[in-house]
């Protein structure tokens, strides 16, 4: 591997007693799109603000392209393209006016952003609201020009901060699409996310997080691998029998999560155990037969899910 | 490497280079691209207010009073009061422009986030905002002078000199304004700054001489920087120009430096720490 793009050892930030990075080890390497995954509160942002610039460590080491953001801040800042995870796009200008305005905060000449913004606006599918005030647009044509607005200054690096939470389905697959183009024209993307699917969708490699620490580490397939099965049966006999249940289900295969509402046994193969408990005459209401996601490795590493 | 970097990396090595970019240009740049399509009617009645207090208080209760002694001179109460009006218009545009505005971009649109996400320094964002609520305080100034002048309130030619007052003390105002707004984060605390203001303005010796005052009021007085911008542009308003306008200007020299420092360390500390 090449010198890595980002690289990170025992960064920690603590905000008076309260420790929302503790330790943590990262690479990110050119070209690749590196997430950091956990639920909210698990450091995750912090950790985006450090790289990003905009936030100081308290202890540990940590350099982007080499250089510490310490000493080096608006260097790295030129380098870099911010998506924030709530909107700050410049509600007083019109699309066209915030992406111009963004690209004089990096110095660069009006000529250069003229010719710039008709890329972008075609990128982020915004041509026909280039004149429409930012307060007018949907949440995902929003998410779409911060996006190109980080975009306006040929950013190395892409940080997205949550980059589709809170938008509706196909709003979400637009964006997808449209980061997956990035990723295509090898621009290295940092995603935090708290969804699973996001994550399996956009990261070529990810880091769980959970309460500031890094849990686990390797691309989606290789964390499935190691930390659960194949295939994942999950049945409900409604709350009271869950419970009531549970012993006979763990006796019969190596693992299972007895949550709320449903009970998760982890196995190769899911259909074969469904047969199993349907000739015990166990009756499940509900039953579903899935493959392994990162939900599941995140509540074998926490045990927790991740949306609570 | 793109044109950004190579920007940055041009600046590496000057002395300040983490909090000053060189480019608060570009944020009055912004400023003037939301003007285009902002209302104007808060711009309006900051000018309008000062000429309804020179008609009401000028030539209503003007007609009462007469004339006013100042030091050894006798002068007309209208001409007194107008550039006491001319300084309080200033500080009232700088005031707005560097907390209700300033107040709206720091918590509700969360555009400074967005400012110092890029290689601007928290200087640059300080420094563009400030000069930018000075464009004010001048056009208020330019626009009194024009209508005081043609009505013969302006005694004195070096009264020219009441703009760039004008805007020198809105700069004093401006810094320190958006500093104090720096720290609140509430709507509620925000009302307070009108409580304040409206004194200041009311009581320093703007509609009449302080010296009305016992002492120990006209002391307190003047310690307000309300009382030394409205001095000091009656001070050029006069010609009287002696050691007295000479501290007025070190008054406010001092706040200046005072409100940008306060006002980039409180810009760091929000969105650097």
């Amino acid at each position: 591997m090449s010198e890595p793009l980002i690289s990170a050892r025992g960064l920690t930030k603590r905000y008076g007693d309260f420790t929302a990075v503790d330790a943590i080890d990262f690479d990110v390497a050119k070209g690749e799109s590196f997430g950091l995954l956990g639920p909210n509160g698990a450091g995750k942002s912090t950790t985006m603000r450090i790289i990003a610039a905009t936030s100081q460590r308290t202890s540990g080491t940590i350099t982007i392209l080499g250089r510490d953001p310490e000493e080096h801040g608006p260097q790295i800042r030129a380098h870099l393209g911010v998506v924030p995870q709530q909107d700050n796009l410049d509600t007083e200008l019109t699309v066209t006016e915030n992406l111009f305005i963004y690209g004089r905060y990096f110095g660069l000449s009006k000529k250069f952003i003229r010719t710039k913004i008709e890329e972008l606006l075609e990128f982020a599918q915004l041509e026909e609201k280039r004149d429409v005030k930012v307060d007018a647009l949907s949440g995902g044509m929003k998410r779409r020009l911060t996006i190109a607005r980080a975009l306006v200054s040929e950013p190395d690096i892409l940080m997205l901060d949550e980059p589709t939470t809170g938008l509706d389905p196909q709003a979400r697959h637009i964006l997808w699409d449209r980061l997956f183009r990035l990723k295509e024209l090898g621009v290295t993307l940092v995603i935090t996310t708290h969804f699973m699917d996001e994550a399996e969708q956009l990261c070529d490699r990810l880091v769980v997080m959970d309460k500031g620490k890094i849990m686990a580490e390797g691309s989606p397939l290789e964390l499935i691998k190691a930390y659960s099965t194949k295939e994942v049966l999950e049945v409900r006999f409604g709350s009271d029998r869950n419970k009531e249940i549970a012993p006979t289900l763990r006796a019969m295969c190596s693992r299972i999560e007895e949550l709320p509402d449903r009970i998760l046994m982890y196995v190769e193969d899911g259909e074969a155990l469904l047969e199993e408990i349907l000739n015990k005459k166990l009756h499940p209401t509900t039953s579903l037969v899935r493959r392994s996601s990162l939900e599941d490795v995140f509540l074998r590493l926490t045990g927790r899910t991740l949306i609570e | 490497m793109s044109n950004a970097v190579a920007i940055a990396d041009a600046r590496a090595n000057r002395t300040g280079h983490q909090i000053y970019a060189g480019r608060s240009r570009a944020i009055i740049e912004r400023s003037l691209i939301a003007l285009r399509s902002s209302t104007w009617v808060p711009i309006a009645t900051g000018f309008v207010e000062p000429v309804l207090y020179l008609l009401a208080f000028g030539y209503g209760m003007g007609e009462l009073i007469g004339n006013v002694t100042l030091g050894d001179k006798t002068i007309d109460y209208t001409v007194f009061i107008a550039p006491g009006l001319l300084a309080t218009s200033a500080m009232n545009g700088a005031i707005y422009d560097s907390t209700w505005n300033v107040f709206f971009k720091l918590n509700e649109s969360k555009l400074y986030q967005g400012m110092l996400a890029t290689p601007l320094g928290p200087l640059d964002v300080a420094l563009g905002e400030i000069i930018w609520a000075l464009f004010r305080g001048l056009s208020y100034a330019i626009a009194f002078l024009a209508i005081a002048a043609p009505l013969g309130l302006v005694p004195s030619f070096s009264a020219v000199l009441a703009i760039p007052a004008a805007v020198f003390i809105a700069f004093g105002f401006a810094s320190f304004g958006m500093a104090i707004t720096s720290y609140f984060k509430t709507y509620q605390q925000m009302g307070m700054i009108n409580i304040v203001v409206l004194p200041l303005f009311l009581f320093s010796g703007s509609l009449y001489p302080i010296s009305v005052y016992p002492d120990w009021l006209e002391f307190l007085i003047q310690l307000m920087p309300s009382w030394h911008g409205i001095e000091l542009v009656r001070n050029v308003w006069f010609g009287d120009l002696d050691s007295g306008t000479l501290l007025h200007i070190s008054y406010f020299v001092v706040m200046i430096i005072c409100g940008l420092y306060l006002t980039t360390r409180r810009l760091r500390d929000l969105f650097m720490r």
